[in-house]
């Protein structure tokens, strides 16, 4: 009996009909695709992506070498070097976060006791010679002081929920 | 302490333990632990932190396990919830004035308070008033100081008093106003003053040239030898990424038990000294050109194989490795040449032939807290070896009659018998020779002896080691340093014979025994064996006649105490060869080729130390720059100038074969000579003796930034601070 209806199926084109009917429910459907780059998808104040260093208001910088980040990174993609700084405080001499190995899991930021190292939301960045992928000290800091702004809003909307 | 025996009950497990000791004692024997601050194996008992607060039954109030001695049936309780309630309550007040600043303090991830505060600590705390500051102080370019951090365990005032003898650290005011400081704003000054570092369990006091630059976990441990004194204390290398960042001590109770002398801890600075020589360099027409190592070995290989045997000389430094004599010895060897030395601050070599096979303390370093009566002949005793200077301080301490003949006073900061000083080292064991053998004085030493009496205080030393049950005679640097150090070696082992003493010699730098044994000497073969052609000693091959001279880790204006200038006296030579580690300025004038060769941290080797102990350790950070470890550098050379044998994979091979082909030596140090020994004029008195300073010993020392910033440097500099 299910011989002869498979047969009845597969000569009546039963499940092309079938796939046809949803491709027919969805021409009355608003689309979900977006014409990337003009129009973008909302992103969270958590998206993880391009790392920043930041500093404070006052212009000192945030990380105090406490390499806790590099620690705790499961793709052994930072590189800190320390050493006492000129006033006396405790700094990094070297910051280096490989994006190759870095999987933007986002620890470093959750490590953080003085909230310097963070990722931000850009994720449109592209390399064109070997080495550009180390982002070193002072590219992070470029960054963390182009993108101040936007770095705080996002830290403002998800502090309550820290 | 008796040795009764009681049954005391901890946590429900019956224990024994000996009458009198501390409850804290036995807990940690059967490893149930109970969490402590002030409390340490080798400090006085202090309970002043409170946190080793245990239930002790019918005891009405929690008691500090670390000051309650034990008693017959008493029942111990260190994990009931009385004892952890009182622990955590303990934390509770330690962290109220604690900074919240773990993420800059350097012993974040190894710091005692940090771990307990995780297991006894309280989420989030009650305490919402201000915390106490207070003012960092300078105590020196070793330590730094953090004193907000600080918890009160005194362990580095009880240090001060306990372990050094030199109160450096107290404590002023009292409650929550205490501090800790040096009252009188100075630099600490102990050679051993470096071990606070260890002890304070917080970030108070931290090691001051590591500051900041690296942090516990991250660096790999590799255990290894002190190369500065003949003691070979064991230590610990933290390395990153192939540099050393700090050494601390290795716990070995025969040896250096958990201290370190302030030279061993932070002489690896030297290692990455600016001058390090970085490439093989050939002097060509007075100009220095950097050349490749097949080219450099070459070159020296065709100078070594055009120049007659016996006009090659080396000299090698006492802080070298055994692998590293044991080829230099062969080398020399199969070049034919005897002119080859490690002796390198000797003066006297005239009675060479009966030194002993091999320098030798006469005992174990342990054995020396234990002499009943210690005489210490011609020794700055503290500069030269530390550790056996806390030796000789636990042996006053527990009783021993320790004496002391200088030519100077040093300080001693243990209480000292005897402590003759002022006058000749000669003179003043005639003195107790006499004093010691009367009559019966050998041949050696009876024309030096010939008239002297004895004076009150040599009459004294000569009864106090005769009387002793185990007496030891000890012979420093300064005496072998002496222009007749072969009379002072001879009397002193006449007073040691006469007395029953037990006689010994402290030697320069890590390895001396290892070069006596591996035959690094003009007159002693591998072994000891007498050579046939008594070659030029340490000497007398700076300012000899030779055709290629060979020196293994040497700085001919430091190291070299000939007659004349040695500078001057090697470039007037005709090639001379460089192993060093360091292109410094001497060697830039005086040497024709210089090549890399490792420092200790970087080479594996083997150390003979003055109890006669054998200890290897491999290398711990990478080569600076083009470098290489002396052994692989002279098993290239070998081959190279076509000796036998010289295909070498590792330098545990080197070890063996070097061990093999001596078989049992054991040290001795009995004095047989019978030759009549005279005494120059002049050579006894006090401005003729050398004291090389504690940090001038050898290559890296000089160069290790921090201990040249030390008062002890500056001393010796002549800069007083």
């Amino acid at each position: 009996m299910s011989k002869l209806r498979s047969y009845i199926r597969t000569f009546t084109l039963w499940e092309l009909w079938q796939g046809l009917g949803v491709t027919f429910v969805n021409f009355f459907k608003p689309p979900v695709t977006l014409n990337y780059p003009e129009e973008k998808a909302p992103q969270s104040p958590r998206f993880r992506g391009l790392h920043a260093l930041r500093r404070y208001p006052n212009g000192e910088e945030r990380c105090i070498a406490c390499k806790l980040c590099e620690a705790v990174c499961p793709a052994l993609a930072i590189t800190i070097e320390s050493d006492v700084g000129e006033d006396g405080t405790r700094r990094t001499t070297r910051y280096d976060i490989d994006l190759f190995k870095c999987i933007y899991c986002g620890f470093c930021e959750e490590a953080c006791p003085v909230d310097a190292i963070v990722e931000t939301r850009i994720h449109e960045y592209h390399m064109e010679a070997p080495g550009e992928n180390i982002m070193t000290k002072d590219k992070l800091l470029a960054i963390g002081d182009k993108y101040d702004a936007m770095i705080s809003a996002d830290k403002a909307a998800d502090a309550k929920y820290r | 302490m008796s040795n009764d025996l009681v049954k005391i009950e901890v946590d429900g497990k019956e224990v024994e333990a000996k009458k009198g000791q501390m409850v804290i004692e036995v807990t940690d024997r059967i490893g149930a632990y109970i969490p402590r601050f002030c409390y340490h194996e080798k400090l006085s008992i202090a309970a002043n932190c409170r946190m080793c607060l245990v239930e002790v039954e019918k005891a009405p109030k929690p008691l500090p396990a670390c000051a309650t001695p034990v008693m017959e049936g008493m029942k111990v309780f260190t994990r009931s919830p009385a004892a952890i309630a009182a622990q955590k309550a303990t934390m509770e007040f330690l962290l109220i004035n604690h900074p919240l600043d773990c993420p800059i303090c350097d012993q974040g991830g190894e710091c005692e308070l940090q771990d307990l505060a995780l297991g006894y600590g309280r989420d989030i705390s009650r305490y919402n008033e201000r915390k106490r500051v207070v003012k960092d102080k300078d105590i020196g370019p070793l330590v730094s100081t953090d004193m907000t951090r600080c918890i009160h365990c005194t362990r580095c005032v009880r240090f001060g008093e306990e372990v050094t003898g030199l109160q450096e650290l107290g404590t002023t005011e009292r409650g929550e106003n205490m501090k800790i400081g040096t009252y009188i704003e100075k630099s600490l000054d102990h050679e051993l003053s470096a071990n606070i570092i260890d002890l304070c369990p917080v970030g108070a006091l931290n090691n001051k040239p590591y500051r900041y630059s690296a942090r516990a976990w991250e660096m790999a441990q590799r255990a290894t030898v002190s190369p500065h004194d003949c003691v070979g204390s064991n230590m610990y290398a933290h390395v990153l990424r192939g540099r050393v960042k700090r050494i601390v001590p290795r716990e070995n109770e025969s040896i250096n038990e958990t201290w370190l002398s302030d030279r061993d801890r932070f002489s690896y600075e030297g290692i990455y000294s600016a001058d390090r020589l970085l490439t093989p360099r050939l002097k060509l027409d007075g100009e220095w050109q950097d050349i490749s190592w097949d080219d450099a070995l070459q070159k020296l290989a065709s100078v070594l194989k055009a120049v007659a045997g016996e006009k090659v000389g080396v000299l090698a430094s006492p802080g070298s490795t055994v692998e590293e004599f044991h080829l230099l010895s062969r080398l020399a060897d199969h070049i034919g040449t005897t002119n080859l030395d490690h002796r390198i601050r000797q003066r006297d070599f005239s009675d060479q032939v009966n030194d002993p096979l091999q320098p030798w303390l006469g005992c174990s370093i342990e054995d020396v807290e234990k002499a009943g009566a210690i005489l210490i002949v011609g020794s700055n005793v503290r500069k030269e070896a530390p550790i056996i200077a806390h030796r000789l301080r636990k042996a006053s301490l527990s009783g021993s009659n320790v004496n002391v003949v200088n030519h100077a006073e040093y300080d001693y900061y243990f209480s000292l018998d005897q402590h003759i000083h002022g006058a000749g080292l000669v003179e003043q064991l005639a003195g107790i020779a006499v004093a010691a053998a009367g009559n019966n004085l050998p041949v050696s030493v009876a024309n030096i002896c010939d008239g002297v009496r004895p004076t009150a205080a040599q009459t004294a030393i000569a009864k106090s080691l005769s009387d002793a049950e185990s007496a030891l005679v000890v012979t420093g640097l300064i005496a072998a340093r002496h222009k007749a150090s072969s009379v002072v070696r001879a009397l002193s082992a006449v007073i040691a014979d006469a007395t029953g003493a037990k006689f010994g010699s402290l030697s320069e730098s890590a390895n001396s025994a290892g070069a006596h044994l591996a035959g690094l000497l003009p007159h002693r073969g591998r072994g000891g064996a007498l050579r046939k052609n008594v070659g030029l000693s340490a000497a007398e091959i700076p300012g000899a006649k030779l055709d290629a001279l060979l020196l293994f880790g040497i700085e001919p204006d430091v190291d070299l105490s000939g007659s004349g200038n040695p500078v001057d006296e090697l470039e007037a030579q005709k090639f001379v060869a460089a192993f060093t580690p360091f292109a410094s300025e001497s060697l830039l004038r005086s040497a024709d080729l210089m090549l890399p060769i490792g420092t200790f941290a970087e080479t594996s080797g083997t150390f003979i130390n003055c109890e006669s102990r054998w200890q290897s350790f491999s290398g711990v950070a990478n080569p600076v720059g083009e470098a290489r470890p002396g052994w692989k550098v002279l098993r290239v050379l070998g081959n190279l100038i076509g000796a036998d044998g010289f295909d070498y994979a590792t330098s545990e091979e080197i070890r063996d074969e070097f061990a093999a082909a001596l078989g049992e030596i054991a040290p001795d140090n009995r004095y047989s000579g019978t030759r009549s020994l005279s005494l120059l004029d002049d050579v006894d008195s006090a401005a003729e003796q050398q004291d090389v300073p504690m940090y001038q010993v050898d290559s890296v020392v000089r160069r290790a930034r921090a201990l040249q910033l030390t008062p002890e440097a500056k001393r010796a500099a002549g800069n007083v601070s």
